[in-house]
C-alpha cells in the first residue's frame, strides 16, 4: 500500500486522474502478485467516473429496495383496503409529517383505483422492473453472443445469413417490433419479455461479432491455436473473455432500454397484466385519471425514470472507464 | 458520388425484402385460423373456404409470400376487420397527422439538441455543461407517455386561465374545422382519382393545409394542439442528439487543425462553427436518422395519450381490437418509412462530407 507521504497530488484533469489511477494500480500489482491487475485497473477506473458512482449508488439502493420490499412496504401490494381502513378510491397521499391528520392512516403515495396502497405497489414494482431488465438483456446477450461469435468466427455465408437477419431486425423501431411480436405471441409479461429480448439480440450479436473479428487474428489466439486448441476453446476461453468490456457497457445501457420498453408495452396493456404491481401497467390503468388523481401517474413514472437513469449513468460511466480512447479526447480540451 | 448513391440504394433492397418477409412471417405465426382471425369468430365454413381460396391460403407458403409481395407493391393491404374498409384508405387518413407530429418533434429535437451539445462541448466541464448533461441524462431516461401526461397535467390543468394554457387532447378546438385546400381552390372533382388521394393526404396535415389556405386561426389552433405532444415526443431524441453533438464536437475540438486555426488568430465562433461543427456533424446526422425510430415508436404512445388520430394511436387501437391487417400494414409502413428516412440521411452525407464523393 502507498503510504501517505507517497500520495500524489489531486488530479487536475481526467487524463491526469487516469494516469494516477494507473500508477496506483501498477504500484499495487508490483507489491501483490496475486492481484488480478486488469480487473483491478478496470475497477479503479470505474470508481473515478462520477456518473458510474452515482449510477451504482442508485442501483444499489434499488436492489436493496427490491430485496427488502416486504419489510419496506407497509401493505401487501395486492391487498384491497376496502373494509380494512377508512380510505377512498384514488385518495390523495396522506403523509403525517406534512400535516395529514394523525387519525387517518398514512399512505405516502395515496390509494389507487382499486383501493390499494400505491406506495407498496411502487416498492414491489422495483422487483418486477429489475427482473425484467436483467432477464431480457441476459437472454439477449446469451443468444446474441452465440450468433455473433458464430458469425464472426465462421465468416463466409454463415456470417452473411446471420448478419443480414440481424440487419432486418434492426430495421424496425424496437418498440414497434416488440409490439408486433407480442401481437403474435399474445399479451402477458412473459411474452413481452421474450419480445424485448428478441428485439435486443442484434445489438449484442453485432458487438460480439466485431470483437471476434478483431481478436481472432491476434497473436495470442494464433499461439493458442498453434498449441492445438480447438475452435470452441479458442472462442470461449481466448476470444470471448477479451470481448467482455463492450458487452458489459452495451448490456448496462441495454437494461435501461429494456425497462423502458417493457414499461411501454405494459402501459399499452400488452405486458404485465393486473394485478401485477408493474410500473408501466400501473401508469397505464390510471392514465385517464391524470387530472383527478395525478399521484397515481406521477410516482410510477418517477420510479421508472430513476431506475432507467441509474442504468444509463452506470453504462455511460462504464463506457468512459473501459474505453480510455474516448475519455482522453474529452480531457484534452484546448479550446 | 453517383456510385455511392446507387450502392446505398441497392443495399436497401435486401433490407426491404427482409422487412416484408418478417411482417409476412409474423402474420402467419398468429395462432389460430387465419380466416377466423381476419373475418371474425362468426364466419361460416363456406365463407371461410371462399376466403382461403381468394387469398391463396391453400397454396404453398412461398406462393403465399409472392402474393403478399404483389399485394403490398400494389398498395393493397387488405381490409380492416373493425372498420371493413381498405387499410390503405385508413393509412391516407392517419399518416399525415403522424408525419406532421414527427417532423415537428424532430425539428425541435435538432434545434434545441445541437446548440445544447455545442455549448456543452465548447464550455466542457463548466456549470453549463454539467447542467446540460444532467438534463440530457434525465431526458433519455424518461418514459414518453409519463412526460406527456405530466405536461398535460401542468399545462392544461394547473395553468388553466393563464396565457400558458395548452389543450391536452385533439388536433383542433371544438367548433373549428380545417377546410381542405382543394375545396377552397376548387381543384379536384373526381374523388376516386389518385390526384384526389394525394391532395387529401396533404390537406390532412392541418398546419400545411392552413398555410396553403392562409387560415391563420386554424394554423395557430393546430400548432397549440401539437406543442405538448411534440415536446413529449422530442425529449429523448433531443437528449441523445445533445449528447452525440457534445462528444462529437469534443473529439473534433481536440484535433490539431483546430489548434492551428485558433493559433493563426481566427475568432472562436468562426473556429467552432465553420471548422469544428461541420466536421462534427456526420455522427450527429446518423443519430438523427436513427432517432426517427424513437419518434415513430414514441408516436404510438404520444398519440394514445393526447387523443391524436394518427398512425400510432390507430396501431394501438388495432392491437387492442386484434385488427391484424392494420397491425401488419402499419408495422410494415412504419418500418419502410424508417429505412427510407435513414437512406435519405445516408444519401445526404454527400452534401455534408465532400470526402464521400471520392469514394
Amino acid at each position: 500500500m502507498a503510504t501517505t507521504t507517497e500520495e500524489p497530488p489531486p488530479p487536475e484533469t481526467k487524463l491526469e486522474s487516469y494516469k494516477q489511477a494507473d500508477r496506483i494500480a501498477l504500484n499495487h500489482s508490483f507489491q501483490d502478485y496475486r492481484a488480478n491487475s486488469l480487473w483491478r485497473l478496470m475497477l479503479r477506473r470505474i470508481f473515478h467516473q462520477r456518473s458510474a458512482i452515482v449510477g451504482m449508488v442508485i442501483l444499489g439502493t434499488l436492489i436493496l429496495i427490491a430485496i427488502f420490499a416486504p419489510l419496506i412496504a407497509p401493505y401487501d401490494p395486492e391487498q384491497v383496503l376496502i373494509g380494512v381502513e377508512p380510505v377512498k378510491k384514488r385518495q390523495a397521499p396522506c403523509i403525517h409529517l406534512l400535516g395529514c391528520p394523525a387519525d387517518q392512516p398514512q399512505h405516502w403515495m395515496g390509494i389507487d383505483g382499486n383501493v390499494r396502497d400505491q406506495f407498496s405497489r411502487v416498492i414491489y414494482g422495483t422487483r418486477v422492473s429489475l427482473f425484467i431488465g436483467f432477464t431480457t438483456i441476459g437472454f439477449a446477450i446469451l443468444v446474441g453472443t452465440v450468433l455473433g461469435a458464430v458469425a464472426g468466427y465462421a465468416g463466409g455465408w454463415v456470417d452473411n445469413v446471420i448478419m443480414r437477419l440481424m440487419d432486418v431486425l434492426m430495421a424496425f423501431p424496437s418498440l414497434l417490433l416488440a409490439i408486433a411480436i407480442v401481437n403474435v405471441l399474445g399479451r402477458g409479461l412473459q411474452n413481452a419479455l421474450l419480445a424485448i429480448a428478441i428485439v435486443n439480440i442484434p445489438i449484442y450479436a453485432r458487438v460480439v461479432r466485431a470483437s471476434v473479428l478483431s481478436l481472432k487474428e491476434q497473436n495470442f489466439v494464433e499461439a493458442s491455436r498453434a498449441l492445438g486448441a480447438g475452435p470452441l476453446w479458442l472462442l470461449f476461453a481466448r476470444i470471448l473473455p477479451n470481448a467482455l468490456s463492450p458487452l458489459i457497457v452495451q448490456g448496462t445501457l441495454g437494461i435501461a432500454g429494456a425497462i423502458l420498453e417493457a414499461a411501454a408495452l405494459s402501459f399499452l396493456g400488452l405486458g404485465a397484466q393486473p394485478p401485477t404491481p408493474e410500473w408501466g401497467s400501473m401508469l397505464g390503468s390510471e392514465r385517464n385519471q391524470v387530472f383527478t388523481a395525478p399521484h397515481l401517474v406521477f410516482y410510477p413514472g418517477l420510479a421508472i425514470m430513476i431506475t432507467v437513469l441509474a442504468f444509463n449513468l452506470l453504462g455511460d460511466g462504464l463506457r468512459d472507464a473501459l474505453d480510455p480512447r474516448l475519455s482522453f479526447h474529452k480531457s484534452e480540451q484546448t479550446i | 458520388m453517383f456510385q455511392y448513391i446507387v450502392r446505398r440504394l441497392l443495399l436497401a433492397i435486401p433490407v426491404l425484402f427482409g422487412i416484408l418477409l418478417v411482417t409476412f412471417v409474423l402474420a402467419r405465426l398468429i395462432p389460430g385460423d387465419p380466416c377466423k382471425a381476419i373475418l371474425g369468430e362468426k364466419a361460416t365454413r363456406e365463407v371461410c373456404e371462399r376466403f382461403i381460396h381468394e387469398h391463396g391460403l391453400d397454396k404453398p407458403i412461398y406462393v403465399q409470400f409472392g402474393i403478399y409481395m404483389r399485394d403490398v407493391l400494389k398498395g393493397d393491404f387488405g381490409d380492416s376487420i373493425r372498420y371493413s374498409r381498405p387499410v390503405s384508405v385508413i393509412l391516407i387518413e392517419r399518416l399525415p397527422m403522424t408525419i406532421e407530429l414527427g417532423l415537428i418533434a424532430i425539428f425541435l429535437a435538432v434545434v434545441v439538441g445541437i446548440p445544447l451539445g455545442i455549448i456543452s462541448a465548447v464550455y466542457s466541464n463548466s456549470l453549463a455543461d454539467i447542467i446540460t448533461m444532467v438534463i440530457a441524462n434525465i431526458g433519455v431516461s424518461m418514459p414518453v407517455y409519463w412526460l406527456g401526461l405530466m405536461l398535460a397535467y401542468v399545462f392544461a390543468l394547473l395553468l388553466k386561465d393563464t396565457p400558458f394554457w395548452l389543450p391536452p387532447s385533439g388536433r383542433l378546438s371544438a367548433g373549428l374545422a380545417a377546410v381542405p385546400f382543394y375545396e377552397v381552390y376548387n381543384l379536384v372533382s373526381d374523388p376516386e382519382s389518385l390526384k384526389f388521394h394525394i391532395y387529401e393526404f396533404i390537406s390532412n396535415m392541418y398546419i400545411l393545409n392552413s398555410l396553403i389556405t392562409f387560415d391563420w386561426r386554424i394554423l395557430w389552433d393546430a400548432i397549440q394542439h401539437l406543442i405538448l405532444p411534440a415536446v413529449a415526443l422530442c425529449t429523448i431524441p433531443m437528449s441523445i442528439i445533445a449528447r452525440m453533438t457534445r462528444s462529437s464536437m469534443l473529439e473534433v475540438l481536440g484535433l490539431d487543425y483546430i489548434r492551428t486555426a485558433r493559433a493563426k488568430g481566427l475568432p472562436k465562433p468562426k473556429v467552432v462553427f465553420k471548422h469544428a461543427f461541420r466536421n462534427a456533424l456526420l455522427p450527429v446526422f446518423t443519430i438523427i436518422g436513427l432517432e426517427l425510430g424513437t419518434i415513430f415508436a414514441g408516436a404510438v404512445l404520444t398519440e394514445t395519450i393526447f387523443g391524436l388520430a394518427g398512425v400510432g394511436r390507430m396501431l394501438y387501437e388495432a392491437i387492442t381490437a386484434r385488427d391484424y391487417p392494420i397491425v401488419q400494414a402499419f408495422t410494415l409502413v412504419i418500418a419502410i418509412g424508417y429505412v427510407g428516412m435513414n437512406l435519405l440521411v445516408d444519401l445526404s452525407y454527400v452534401l455534408i462530407d465532400p470526402r464521400i464523393k471520392l469514394d
